[in-house]
């Protein structure tokens, strides 16, 4: 995909020298596509970057327009798919391989980034309107008024989606309202979900493995597994998916407006189901399953808030405070579960 | 999909705004309106303090405790482990 590397392996060095163009074709090939699924699941982030500087796609003239973006791969691979068979500029930013919004949040992709590489890469050189495009996500990083008085380039920001750009770009640079929205709608939810598994993997196998054994101690190996033990394993599990892929696929349908009371609901309405199921028996079982399940999935699904598109920390702050009824549902629950075992 | 009601911390300063519209452009939840030249809060409780309109208002009429809202970030920083998002050595979000 990328033709003519730089020899140099400091991107400072690569990016000062403003015959170092190279070249981004919108193809995709097997790596492109190992590299997303890896991306997906969250495998090796934080090292999936490409080297920062100028980049032309197709044949750009100095009219042609410049657009900045992340170097984390996956973000300048769909940027340069989208953008087949046009010829422009990319202005690849060093944001230590984050994506543009995260690294915008953390201050990656800035005003002090994007003017050191537009001078780095003596951008003005290679173009004859001093105009730079940027994602819309990248405003929380870059104030626009400082990189003009700094570099002389006016800013324009572009849609929020990539997919947009193309409409942008004939529409004389112009975004509608929908390009300029954020929404979080399913495909993208379940998106973020297989790095939600991922992450609660651990946590969720010692659960199961907790649930599963410790009958063992009261009821022996035989009872303790095949009477007891292979409904807590099921309740472990069920816990998992529905805090990590159930929970942020019914998102919109749950209700309640935080977080925390979502995944509580959820998480109460499983248990129900596994009674039904009959993987629970018994009353106090069951009221075991609606309380440790509810706090559980309510933790989970709370933690997704660092996902989802309209939280803000304020909010998230505020939800937090359910942490210590979490704990204490979660622990009378099991309590409550474990009436099974020995009772 | 909304999130909680009366919480987040936007504040606009009318008097100072110049009406430049910066606002409305980087806004992705369409918070901001321009109205008689000036700008205007019209959908308070869909902000998620993200801080573009602060960071691109030329006049400063914008203030806003940016931050990102994530649960597992808020918690790594309370145990004071490195991180202040979900964003470890290995995983971001």
């Amino acid at each position: 995909m990328e033709s003519d590397r730089c020899c140099c392996k400091k991107s400072a060095d690569c990016g000062g020298s403003s015959q170092h163009v190279r070249t981004l074709s919108p193809e995709w090939d097997a790596s492109d596509f190992l590299g997303m699924i890896r991306m997906r699941f969250g495998f090796g982030r934080m090292s999936y970057g490409m080297e920062p500087g100028l980049y032309a796609m197709g044949s750009p003239t100095p009219e042609s327009p410049v657009l900045a973006t992340a170097n984390f791969k996956l973000t300048v691979d769909v940027l340069r798919r989208e953008l087949r068979g046009r010829d422009l500029w990319i202005l690849v930013l060093d944001t230590s391989n984050v994506n543009v919004w995260c690294a915008a949040g953390k201050g990656l992709f800035g005003t002090a980034e994007l003017t050191r590489r537009i001078e780095a890469t003596r951008l003005a050189e290679h173009v004859t309107r001093r105009r730079v495009i940027l994602p819309q996500l990248g405003a929380p990083g870059v104030a626009a008024h400082k990189v003009k008085s700094q570099t002389g380039f006016h800013v324009v920001y572009g849609p929020v989606r990539a997919k947009d750009i193309p409409e942008f770009l004939d529409n004389g640079q112009n975004a509608t309202r929908q390009m300029r929205r954020v929404a979080f709608p399913l495909r993208e939810r379940l998106e973020l979900t297989p790095i939600e598994l991922r992450q609660h993997f651990f946590a969720a196998l010692i659960l199961v493995l907790a649930l599963g054994l410790t009958p063992v101690i009261w009821r022996g190996w035989d009872q303790g597994l095949w009477n007891h033990g292979w409904r807590g394993a099921i309740a472990g599990v069920a816990c998992w998916l529905a805090g990590c892929l159930l929970g942020p696929a019914l998102l919109p349908w749950l209700p309640g407006c935080a977080f925390w009371v979502k995944g509580a609901f959820l998480g109460a309405a499983l248990a129900a189901g596994l009674a039904m199921a009959g993987v629970v028996q018994g009353l106090m079982p069951a009221l075991g399953a609606v309380l440790w399940l509810g706090a559980g999935v309510s933790f989970l699904l709370m933690n997704f808030t660092g996902c989802a598109t309209f939280t803000s920390q304020s909010g998230v702050k505020l939800e937090m405070k359910a942490i210590p009824a979490q704990i204490a549902a979660g622990i009378l629950g099991l309590v409550l579960w474990s009436t099974d075992w020995w009772l | 999909m909304r999130y909680l009601k009366n919480v987040v911390t936007l504040q606009l300063n009318e008097a100072v705004c110049i009406g430049c519209g910066r606002c409305v452009e980087v806004c992705p939840h369409a918070v901001f309106h321009i109205h008689n030249r000036r700008a205007a809060i019209v959908e308070r409780d869909a902000c998620m303090e993200c801080g573009a309109c602060a960071r691109n208002c030329p006049v400063d009429a914008v203030t806003v405790n940016a931050g990102v809202g994530c649960v597992t970030g808020l918690i790594n920083r309370a145990l004071g482990r490195k991180g202040d998002c979900c964003c470890t050595a290995d995983s971001c979000c």
